[in-house]
């Protein structure tokens, strides 16, 4: 870890404006993943701008029908929030799906949108990774690449978005505000994080000194019709192999209205509009779920030892709209069944 | 064969270290003033500057559970913040819940229910599950299993952590009542 | 010791740990965690090759940063002693042990090159982070499938090891056998991963003494390796580990933390702390990666015609490391023609360690998975098929058993878990959507016993403390020889402090092997009957002793009391005594040392059976064990909650084993990808429901003086094998390469 120098601003303003006058500035609020990678001299922040003063915890409706969240709120407060629980329970599924209670006590809405990969070669300095030193080239590729991308990857980088709120954050398109010293700005989620392509050194579409205030959720929660499903190598405290969040809105049994993300696949959470056009007025059948789920896959490339995420994405996308479907996730119990 | 290079650090490596200044850090329930850097762990603080070794360092990264600390009665993972970022808070240690003689409840049910082997990861169990307690969400044996799975025993004592923490659990619940 | 009733009998009762309150409070002293006065930090920098030389260290831009005191290389380090031998320490493996800092070679990667030190943790922490050092890279080869052909059977050496012997014709016994299977069984590396980070303090004393708090399974190995390494007299370095946050075999050896930080304060000449990281934790020693190959074949009655173990391991360039993977093959089952290879190939890792259970875990994983496989292609009920071909005798040592009562293992095991209603079939059991299989498998492990000493002192107040140098792990070590301790006197747990760990006491063995109850336990009880007899011959010379020509037998210590066991109310008190006899403490020190004329007659070992159920959920390829009963004969069992806790560990161990645990490799950079806690796999408690333990009962007088077996290996044996087996009858698929991830079910 490189020596830095650190303030604690006490309004965005200042937060924004701290950014000016330093090399390499970074803003640190929950610090689980920045302190983590600036350990494992990944990162290299010059100057760290605190944002646990900030007036950005709290969570509030707002005027359309929909949730604030404020970018400082923590994961914790976040999932178990009555509001969240009740209206959108699968993002609070899909939080207390990832990490431990306690990191989720200390990370932050914000800092999770801002989670970087786990691939094993962008954390390790020994070994090549595009996404940590441009132009290295990807260790991953032909080599241990069993939790690696198998959507939306490039030549150049075939690393994973880590984070499970950012799965159900996509599938209930949140919006993220975000602010810098020269004004503010609204990014839809499906926006927000970016394919790799050429440039896997950018996770997402934030501008050098953006900070993010909020993420909004719309009014439409799919409180009845949800699941979050999560595969990993244990049944707690570690990241998806492959995970899908499901929401449906039923007609009896016809499908109204449908979401589709996933998790562990691809660079950012992979929403599929088409494969939820195939879902929409059909009847919430197996047959309509296998259609959904083959066209999720149609090109999904393996890397080798991930091959095998291809099938259990298909498998794992129809289980969980089979549950969003039967309903049976209730808020009571929802955070010790993500697990199959 | 080929000749390589390494060190990790970018273009600008060579910066000196920030000096050090006072930084007061209210632990157990008393003010410290450390003399530190804006670079010290909240964990190192505790373990190297304050000498509150109970606290535990097992991997630093957040990916064991064994520097659980009670930050204004929430737990955390003490190795991911930064001391100078907890300035304010009201930091709980494992040496602040009890001592040998006083036993804190929770430490009392690990000793009785024998919930730990070698005993490293210990205080960040306890500390865990007076987390746990506080959160008031977990009441079943599988809602106690998930909810302490931040913190990795690798003598496996699992088995004896999860009857400890039900029992008081349990114990506060019928006191409740 | 007594047989009457009394309130002072603690073997094989269950009190709380004794060093509980001090590791619940935190109060319990790990080695990284003493305070020293004007302490300075050492942090390691670790190579990013495999194999090559180091070309240049470019340390000054490092050195001028404010607060680095020294950055040590090969460069830099003042050459130690000259011969290999002197860095051998007493478990080593045969071959040269690897030299920290030595010379210019990288032979494996994360190597430590460099030590940093400076004032403080994190000025050395970003030192070392930014040293700058050049490598010149050669072809490395670190994958065993490279070596399927090029195995080498082991040189004797490594204590311990035993060369697998055959008997009859197992090539021709399985050709003519009415079923045959013949499989290959694979695991990949395993790390330790003990909780505590390796870690030294090294207090300097301005006499030039070192006291070195050192993570380690033996104080004096370390010492032994620090005095012959760095030219010291024992006086001049003692070394202490009071409590070592779990080892599992990591600290049999001394690390290079030690070596590192003890160099440093000899040259600084200031108290040093390394302090390894978890990604470091990557680089001490492992189970190795191992390939291995059963073949069996059963006559029509089920019984077993021969059977045939080949494993292939890795060792290091330098260090000849090997393990008993094939002998158990030879004993746990009753068979006359029996075929052994154990080979091992050299790779460009560091040395493989013994990890719990070394050999047995490895190659009772595949011989039991084989014997379900077996059991399967006869037709039989596991259980049937194993009490078919059930070892009366030692047939490798030829040897009769000096106990074992693995049968009444399979019985209350399998009573326990309601093994009798299992059909036989796979495929045939489920709950809701979740395919069920039960499992079941064993073990053996060996029951030694090492020389060992301790030393007894009783004060006026009747106050007993007990001193060995041995080790504290978690085991219960602390707990058990109070216990033994305060039987043998008669006085309460509270009168009595057992204390280890420092090489100022009397000699232990390394903690391993199982062995610590059994030697040190019989060492404390000796010391104790030491004191004891001198006890008496002070009581005979009070005034109307009522034990005035009584011998040692014939009489108990109990309660406080020295009393005739013919004549339990004819007693005195042995506080009395205490006061009367004037001394100011009465001590005694005693050696143990195993009974060679009955490890002659008679193989001595423990034994397990085990029983798991898996839910599989085929779809998604997720496995839950939900219940597992352990069921162990391990001679006499001093307490049954510590002893519980380490079979409750080992479970946990062996489900690790079964579904998550394994160090992967990038072969093309020989470097180990997930050298950490979040991408290595252990379980949490999510990952555990319940498991049974059974200690039957089993006496063994042969064994030890205490009657004891040990019990931290044994545990784990057979674990992975059942799950194993309850997977393939869940599902009708057998993996056998461990360990059964998702897509290996898919």
């Amino acid at each position: 870890m490189n020596p830095f120098t650190l303030n604690r601003p006490e309004t965005v303003d200042a937060a924004v404006r701290s950014v000016t006058g330093y090399l390499r500035p970074a803003f640190i609020a929950g610090g689980t993943n920045i302190l983590d990678l600036m350990k494992e001299n990944v990162e290299h922040p010059t100057h760290l701008i605190g944002l646990n003063k900030l007036p950005l915890n709290t969570i509030e409706a707002t005027a359309d029908g929909g949730l604030r969240l404020g970018a400082t709120a923590t994961n914790a407060d976040t999932a178990w929030h009555p509001e969240v629980q009740q209206r959108y329970p699968l993002l609070s599924q899909a939080i207390l799906a990832g990490a431990s209670p306690q990191l989720r006590n200390m990370a932050t809405n914000g800092g999770n949108l801002m989670q970087r990969t786990r691939c094993y070669y962008f954390y390790d300095t020994a070994t090549p990774c595009n996404k940590r030193e441009p132009g290295s080239g990807c260790g991953a590729i032909g080599g241990f690449n069993r939790i690696h991308a198998i959507l939306g990857a490039s030549k150049h980088c075939i690393a994973t978005h880590p984070s499970d709120m950012c799965i159900a954050l996509a599938a209930l398109e949140a919006v993220v505000h975000v602010k810098s010293k020269d004004g503010e700005r609204q990014i839809k989620f499906e926006d927000f994080h970016r394919l790799p392509d050429d440039q896997p050194e950018r996770d997402n579409t934030l501008e050098p000194g953006e900070l993010i205030t909020a993420i909004e959720l719309p009014a439409k929660g799919f409180a009845e019709h949800f699941s979050y499903l999560k595969l990993r190598d244990r049944q707690s405290y570690a990241f998806a192999l492959v995970s899908v969040a499901a929401a449906l809105e039923l007609n009896g049994n016809t499908i109204t209205d449908a979401r589709l993300a996933l998790g562990g696949v691809a660079h950012k959470p992979w929403r599929d509009k088409k494969a939820e056009a195939l879902l929409i007025g059909q009847p919430a059948t197996e047959a309509t779920f296998r259609q959904a789920a083959e066209a999720v896959m149609k090109d999904a490339v393996g890397q080798g030892l991930n091959d095998f995420k291809i099938e259990l994405g298909k498998r794992a996308i129809v289980r969980a709209l089979k549950q969003a479907t039967a309903g049976e996730h209730k808020a009571a119990d929802i955070f010790t069944n993500s697990n199959p | 064969m080929s000749t390589v290079s390494t060190s990790s650090a970018a273009d600008d490596q060579l910066r000196p270290p920030v000096p050090p200044s006072s930084v007061t850090l209210r632990i157990n329930g008393e003010d410290r003033t450390l003399h530190i850097a804006p670079w010290t762990t909240l964990l190192d603080a505790l373990r190297e500057y304050a000498g509150l070794t109970g606290t535990k360092k097992g991997c630093d990264h957040g990916q064991c559970g064994s520097c659980t600390v009670l930050v204004d009665g929430k737990r955390i993972n003490s190795c991911l913040t930064l001391a100078a970022l907890q300035e304010g808070s009201d930091i709980t240690t494992i040496e602040g819940l009890g001592q040998e003689g006083q036993l804190h409840p929770l430490q009392q049910a690990f000793l009785d229910h024998d919930a730990f082997q070698c005993g490293y990861c210990t205080p960040g169990q306890i500390c865990s599950a007076q987390g746990l307690i506080n959160e008031g969400k977990a009441r079943t044996e599988d809602e106690i299993r998930e909810l302490m799975s931040g913190n990795i025993c690798r003598c496996g004592a699992y088995v004896g952590i999860l009857n400890a923490v039900k029992e008081v659990v349990d114990a506060q619940q019928a006191s409740r009542r | 010791m007594s047989t009457s009733s009394s309130n002072t009998n603690y073997v094989g009762k269950a009190p709380n740990r004794v060093e509980g309150p001090a590791k619940v409070t935190g109060a319990a002293k790990y080695s990284g965690e003493f305070e020293v006065p004007d302490l300075v930090y050492g942090v390691v920098v670790s190579s990013p090759i495999a194999k090559g030389k180091i070309l240049k260290i470019h340390a000054d831009k490092v050195l001028s940063l404010p607060g680095v005191l020294q950055v040590f290389s090969h460069e830099n380090v003042p050459h130690q002693a000259w011969f290999d031998r002197n860095y051998k320490d007493d478990v080593a493996p045969g071959g040269s042990p690897f030299r920290p800092l030595h010379d210019d070679e990288v032979k494996f990667s994360q190597q430590p090159v460099a030590l940093v030190v400076a004032d403080t943790f994190e000025v050395a922490r970003y030192a070392a982070s930014i040293l700058e050092i050049e490598y010149k890279e050669e072809k490395h080869e670190t994958d065993i499938e490279s070596q399927r052909d090029k195995g080498h059977a082991p040189s004797k050496g490594k204590s311990g090891y035993k060369p697998p012997s055959s008997r009859g014709n197992a090539a021709k016994a399985i050709e003519k056998a009415e079923h045959r299977i013949r499989h290959e069984y694979i695991h990949g590396t395993q790390h330790h991963n003990p909780m505590e980070l390796y870690a030294s303090t090294v207090h300097y004393h301005p006499d030039g003494k070192l006291t070195i708090y050192d993570k380690t399974q033996g104080v004096l190995n370390c010492q032994q390796y620090v005095t012959k390494v760095f030219g010291l007299s024992k006086d001049e370095a003692r070394v202490i580990n009071l409590y070592n946050g779990g080892a599992f075999g990591s600290g049999l050896r001394p690390q290079y933390e030690l070596f590192l930080s003890v160099m440093a304060a000899l040259e600084l000449r200031r108290s040093v702390r390394v302090t390894l990281t978890r990604q470091q934790m990557f680089s001490i020693g492992h189970r190795p990666h191992t390939l291995q190959t059963l073949e069996m074949g059963t006559n029509p009655d089920g019984t077993l015609a021969g059977l045939k173990h080949y494993a292939l391991h890795e060792t290091s360039r330098f260090e000849e490391y090997t393990e008993n993977v094939v002998n158990w093959s030879g004993m746990l089952y009753q068979c006359d023609n029996v075929q052994l290879g154990n080979q091992v190939a050299a790779l460009d890792v560091y040395t493989p360690q013994d990890m719990r259970a070394p050999g047995a875990a490895t190659g009772s994983f595949a011989l039991e998975v084989a014997m379900d496989e077996m059991a399967y292609a006869a037709g039989l009920d596991p259980v049937d098929f194993r009490l078919r071909n059930y070892a009366e005798t030692d047939q490798s040592e030829k040897l009769p058993f000096s106990s074992k009562r693995l049968r009444e293992c399979y019985r209350q095991g399998a009573e326990k878990f309601g093994w009798d209603r299992r059909p036989l079939k796979p495929r045939s059991m489920r709950e809701g959507n979740k395919l069920v299989g039960w499992g079941m498998a064993g073990g053996v492990w060996d029951a030694q016993m090492q020389k060992a000493a301790a030393k007894a002192s009783i004060t006026a107040d009747g106050k007993l403390t007990v001193t060995s140098a041995a080790g504290e792990n978690g085991t219960g070590t602390y707990t058990i020889m109070t216990q033994i301790a305060a039987e043998t006197l008669g006085l309460p747990l509270e009168a009595v402090t057992f204390k280890l760990g420092d090489t100022d006491m009397p000699e232990a063995p390394v903690q391993g092997g199982s062995w610590t109850a059994a030697s040190v336990g019989t060492a404390v009880q000796k010391a104790c009957l030491a004191v004891a007899d001198k006890l008496l011959k002070q009581a005979k010379k009070m005034d109307d002793s009522p034990l005035k020509g009584a011998d040692l037998e014939d009489v108990e210590f109990v309660n406080g009391l020295i009393r005739l066991r013919k004549a339990p109310e004819q007693s005195v008190v042995l506080r009395d005594v205490l006061q009367v006899s004037g001394e100011r403490q009465i001590e005694a020190d005693s050696t143990a040392i195993p009974n060679l004329l009955n490890m002659a007659r008679y193989s001595m070992h423990s034994h397990n059976a085990v029983f798991a159920e898996v839910q599989v959920d085929e779809e998604l390829g997720t496995i839950h064990v939900t219940r597992v009963v352990n069921a162990l004969a391990i001679g006499r069992v001093l307490n049954p909650k510590t002893a519980r806790s380490q079979v409750l560990g080992s479970v946990v161990w062996g489900i690790s084993m079964a579904l998550m645990e394994e160090t992967v490799t990038d072969h093309r950079f020989g470097r180990y990808m997930n050298h950490n806690l979040s991408e290595y796999h252990v379980p949490t408690n999510a990952d555990i429901r319940d498991i049974d333990v059974i200690f039957v009962e089993e006496e063994d007088p042969y064994v030890n003086p205490l009657g004891v077996k040990g019990v931290g290996e044994l545990g784990l044996l057979g674990v992975a094998a059942a799950i194993n087996n309850a997977v393939f009858h869940a599902t009708g698929k057998r993996v056998r390469d461990l360990p059964i991830y998702i897509d290996k079910l898919l």
